[in-house]
């Protein structure tokens, strides 16, 4: 490989995982585990769409179909179970990959099931009826309480214990590194506490709570609106804090949520993370729920409801006429066959990200609409198949395990909410792109290839596990080249966003991107609300249709 | 000869045995000590070349060198497990300098007797007597040296063989040697074989010293499984199973926990056919179980393999527990009871539920509203559960925040409690679905079998004292495990 053109394995290895851990495997035997694979998205299809080299349309043979859904993530999945539950089923839904739910998919390999991106949601508040009416239907939640709040079924709650964090060379429970934090430390962290709760508490002259999930829901009063000029870094200076574990704690947070260091997150979605998952003061952050397959299990769900609706591996290439009368003219591309087909449709619910839809939506940029601010950031996760737990000092293996000293936001244990504690397990590591997108190019990491990668995830997982390699059986590896929106400063309260979600002649959005910030739970409001809008103007008076599978 | 080639199998033996009592597996203990001796024979057999001079006394002076490691092998590794961290390293040291002796052994021999016997001969009678001397080794090991001798003795007894072997070659080898040092050569021999027999005669209170101070007790039996370490016990008075560290019973005193905890049940359940026993793996509640005629199943559910394992292979277990886990009535499933209770269907008239106290996590989620509702699936409407839930007097909390978490899940319970000499007061519940437990006091059918129970003392199990009266607690739910919490506070320091 001419150096010119891509990274060597020290470089590859020093830019990811910074200095010292490349320094202790880059000079190590190379050894890696028998077997795994490398998956992309289909970024190739993509890519043809944005350099405009795609097949010259040809509308002739299209299907008449009342509604063509783009996108068959959370945001296209909850618009198709939306459309159906008022009893509308008109319509089709194209996904590019073989399978539904992008980002929120799930996987599985010898009856062990994992999560391949997303893999929790908080228990939602009162306010969030869709979420709460689409858990209830899956039997998660099992009651509402009088005042509004969702009882959850205890399988679905994250068991106990939920985090570790792997710091001075043994394992400690909580996320929070405070083994051998100072007065001063706590002092902080119990500052930050307090402002997180007083946040909570806060609403505005509409009686809106300042945070809220969906974030439309929330306030855009000017006192929020004002954390959005800086970034939480700054913001976090400007409090006066400067614990370095209180800073590390953020840190972590930050490019957990957001792919993104504080420093280049928006401090409105940095408060976003902690205020809006606290009811109350004092009531500490909502309980998380989680299947072994993550969020899998609401994709899988909302496939099952809409299955016959779906088309996957049909990739949309072209919208035209939306701004004209009569139908819109949908076309795309059935990766299967390479054939081109294509819909004629009254509305197009758009639900990919925003950066395709310029090069997607003829008129697009005609119509003064401008996405160029809407940024995505690039994740990769491994599947890593063990065949026994590693040995540990410390604190026993929890659900979520984090090492302090990687740039890799740790590990979840597949097994652990089925209550499994003993034997082979997957454990789920992410690694978000946070800081090395200036060293290393998207390009760069679509040349590298399994054996690459199945290193960098070894070598992080040696920081903690010193003997994982003996217990790794198959690490399998998924570049999500555009996994996540990112709440940059300025980003989440301009114009651009906010304009993104309006209607575009017969073309309707919907993404977690049109909040600023990447959740399942943003995704599944936009769909729901994009639904809505169509069923609107269609004149469908609601006939809810109870979905609920009867097993 | 015939000596030569026994002891140096035997300290091999020795350190195979020894690191599988310690450190357990012993399929890899075994065959790491055998591959490290054998390839430091080789070691030995390649040093032996640089040898040119004083062959015979070379080879007596290796006798002693092998007489002083190997004898004081066994002694050196059960102290140095009991003090030193690097365990293994010691081990595998001490296996590595005996082969390397041993392997030095069989080339100087040779050499010393090629002046006296042509080569095929010589090669003929050297290896033949090496390997019958394995045999024999290997025979005398199991059958006759640690059943009557022990390790520790075993070990020293061969050292002294070793050190005479050396001893005796000064006198056949006399020719050969050189006048001057000899005395000093025999000296050190019979210092070697004094050092010996002081630790042959030491040797029962060498090792009641290091086990004392492992455990306080002398180590009958131990393994470390997947899951847990299991150790067996014993004192003058019973012996005593450990997992984790943990006491699970004194063969003194475990019929009163173990009547305690399965004739309530039996007898309230009212002539129950189809048993299910969760924990356990002692098959000590089962043997109470079998007591009752109307028994037609009992299922046991264990997680460790190696538990259930002791339970129907080591004798002394096995005599207590009446070898109740082969009964044919009995079926054993090693399995995680949380995964298994989900997946059965067949209802059962009566549960007992004998899992370590909640300790850990992964011992906690057992004890979970939802681990008893899915326990309620597989009950019968008019089968009952007896669970042994720690000691009430040391952990009220804990106590009452399992009555507390089976209620939450739907069961009425009534709690219950006896007094185990080595556990002080203990502490049971009886759960079932309907309101009204009774227990009819009738033991007619068992009386004759029973050491502790009698009609009187029934009703009295009932009956609690002041100082174990309820108090408040939360609900213990897999998603707050708050009984583990519980336990740690009130146990700590007192266990």
């Amino acid at each position: 490989m001419a150096k010119t053109e891509t990274l060597n394995r020290r470089q590859l290895l020093t830019a990811l995982l910074g200095c010292q851990v490349a320094g202790s495997v880059g000079c190590s035997t190379l050894r890696l585990p028998p077997a795994g694979e490398l998956q992309h998205t289909r970024f190739d299809i993509g890519h043809l769409v944005r350099d405009g080299v795609a097949a010259e349309l040809d509308f002739s043979a299209h299907e008449q179909v009342g509604v063509t859904i783009v996108g068959g993530g959370i945001a296209g999945l909850a618009a198709a179970w939306r459309l159906k539950r008022a009893g509308f089923d008109d319509f089709v839904l194209a996904e590019l990959e073989s399978k539904p739910g992008g980002t929120a998919r799930g996987g599985s390999r010898n009856g062990v099931r994992f999560p391949w991106g997303a893999h929790y949601v908080p228990v939602p508040m009162a306010e969030n009826e869709s979420l709460i009416q689409l858990l209830t239907e899956m039997r998660v939640i099992e009651s509402v309480a009088d005042d509004g709040s969702p009882v959850v079924a205890e399988e679905f709650l994250c068991r106990e214990p939920e985090e570790r964090v792997y710091s001075d060379g043994s394992w400690h429970e909580g996320l929070y590194p405070g083994h051998g934090a100072s007065e001063e430390d706590l002092k902080q962290l119990n500052a930050f506490r307090m402002e997180m709760d007083r946040w909570a508490d806060m609403r505005d002259a509409s009686g809106r709570r300042m945070f809220a999930i969906p974030m439309a829901m929330g306030s855009d009063d000017e006192v929020v609106r004002q954390l959005d000029q800086m970034s939480m870094k700054d913001w976090m200076n400007d409090q006066g804090w400067d614990s370095p574990r209180l800073h590390w704690l953020v840190d972590y947070s930050c490019r957990d949520d957001y792919g993104l260091p504080p420093e280049r997150v928006s401090a409105w979605a940095g408060v976003f993370y902690f205020a809006a998952r606290i009811v109350r003061s004092g009531m500490g952050s909502q309980e998380v729920i989680t299947w072994p397959e993550g969020n899998g299990r609401i994709v899988n769900y909302l496939h099952d409801s809409v299955q016959e609706n779906v088309r996957t591996g049909v990739g949309v290439f072209a919208v035209a006429g939306s701004q004209e009368a009569g139908p819109c003219r949908v076309a795309a591309l059935d990766a299967k066959t390479g054939k081109q087909v294509g819909f004629r449709s009254e509305q197009v619910l758009f639900a990919a990200p925003q950066m395709m839809a310029k090069h997607v939506i003829e008129g697009f940029s005609e119509s003064g609409r401008d996405v160029s601010g809407f940024q995505y950031g690039s994740w990769l996760v491994a599947n890593v198949h063990v065949q026994d737990r590693p040995v540990d000092e410390g604190f026993p293996m929890a659900w979520d395990n984090v090492i302090r000293e990687s740039r890799s936001l740790g590990y979840v244990t597949a097994t652990h909410q089925l209550g499994v504690d003993h034997g082979p397990t997957v454990l789920t590591w992410y690694y978000p792109f946070a800081d090395v997108e200036a060293t290393i190019t998207r390009k760069q990491m679509l040349q590298l290839g399994w054996a690459d990668w199945a290193e960098v995830v070894l070598a992080d997982l040696r920081l903690a596990h010193p003997g994982i390699d003996d217990l790794v059986s198959r690490i399998d590896i998924m570049c999500w080249g555009h996994a996540m929106i990112q709440p940059s400063p300025g980003f989440v309260w301009g114009p651009e966003r906010r304009a993104a979600a309006e209607p575009l002649g017969a073309v309707h959005f919907a993404g977690t991107d049109l909040s600023g910030v990447a959740l399942l739970e943003e995704a599944f409001f936009h769909g729901v609300r994009a639904a809505e809008e169509i069923l609107a103007v269609r004149g469908i008076v609601d006939r809810p249709v109870d979905l609920t599978r009867k097993d | 000869m015939l000596a030569v080639a026994t002891c140096g199998l035997i300290y091999e033996l020795i350190a195979g045995t020894l690191a599988s009592y310690l450190l357990g597996d012993s399929v890899t203990q075994f065959s790491l000590v055998i591959g490290v001796y054998l390839s430091a024979l080789g070691v030995g057999a390649w040093f032996s070349q640089y040898l040119h001079q004083g062959l015979a006394r070379t080879f007596i002076e290796v006798e002693l060198a092998l007489a002083l490691v190997g004898g004081l092998s066994a002694p050196l590794l059960f102290v140095s497990f009991a003090f030193v961290q690097w365990f293994q390293l010691v081990l595998f040291g001490s296996v590595f300098v005996i082969g390397t002796l041993v392997g030095l052994e069989l080339p100087l021999l040779m050499r010393i007797l090629k002046e006296h016997l042509d080569f095929s001969d010589l090669v003929s009678r050297v290896l033949t007597f090496d390997y019958i001397g394995a045999l024999l080794a290997s025979l005398l090991f199991p059958i006759l040296l640690v059943p009557y001798l022990g390790l520790m003795r075993t070990s020293l007894v061969f050292g002294v063989m070793n050190a005479l072997v050396g001893l005796w070659g000064t006198y056949l080898l006399r020719p050969l040697l050189t006048n001057r040092g000899l005395s000093g050569l025999r000296g050190r021999a019979f210092l070697v074989v004094g050092v010996l027999v002081i630790g042959i005669i030491k040797a029962d209170a060498l090792t009641t010293w290091t086990e004392e101070i492992i455990l306080g007790k002398s180590v009958v039996h131990a393994r470390q499984t997947r899951f847990q370490r299991i150790l067996v016990t014993n004192d003058r008075r019973g012996f005593q199973l450990y997992l984790n560290g943990h006491l699970q019973f004194n063969s003194t005193d475990e019929y009163r926990y173990h009547e305690a905890l399965v004739h309530p049940v039996m007898l309230a359940a009212q002539q129950p056919k189809r048993i299910l026993v969760l924990g356990g793996g002692d098959g000590l509640a089962v043997r109470e179980i079998l007591k009752h005629d109307s028994v037609e199943t009992v299922t046991l559910v264990d997680i460790d393999p190696g538990m259930t394992e002791i339970a129907t292979q080591f004798p002394l277990l096995r005599e207590l527990n009446e070898q109740s886990l082969t009964h044919e009535k009995v079926t054993v499933v090693n399995t995680d009871a949380f995964v298994w209770v989900g997946k059965q269907h067949e209802p059962f008239d009566a549960v007992v539920i004998d899992f370590p106290d909640p300790g850990s996590y992964s011992v906690g989620k057992l004890y979970t509203t939802f681990f008893y509702r899915r326990l309620r699936q597989i009950m019968k409407p008019d089968a009952l559960v007896s669970i042994q839930c720690t000691s009430p007097l040391v952990a009220g909390q804990s106590y009452w925040c399992i009555l507390r978490t089976m209620e939450e899940s739907g069961f009425h319970v009534r709690p219950y409690c006896t007094s185990v000499p080595t556990f002080g007061v203990w502490g049971f519940a009886l759960a079932g679905l309907r309101a009204g437990i009774d227990v009819p006091p009738d033991l007619t059918r068992i009386e004759q079998e029973l050491s502790y129970l009698n009609e009187e003392m029934i009703s009295s199990l009932f009956e609690l004292p002041r100082d174990i009266y309820p108090v408040e607690t939360e609900v213990n739910q897999l998603n707050n495990q708050v009984l583990v919490r519980y336990y740690d506070e009130e146990w700590r320091g007192k266990d």
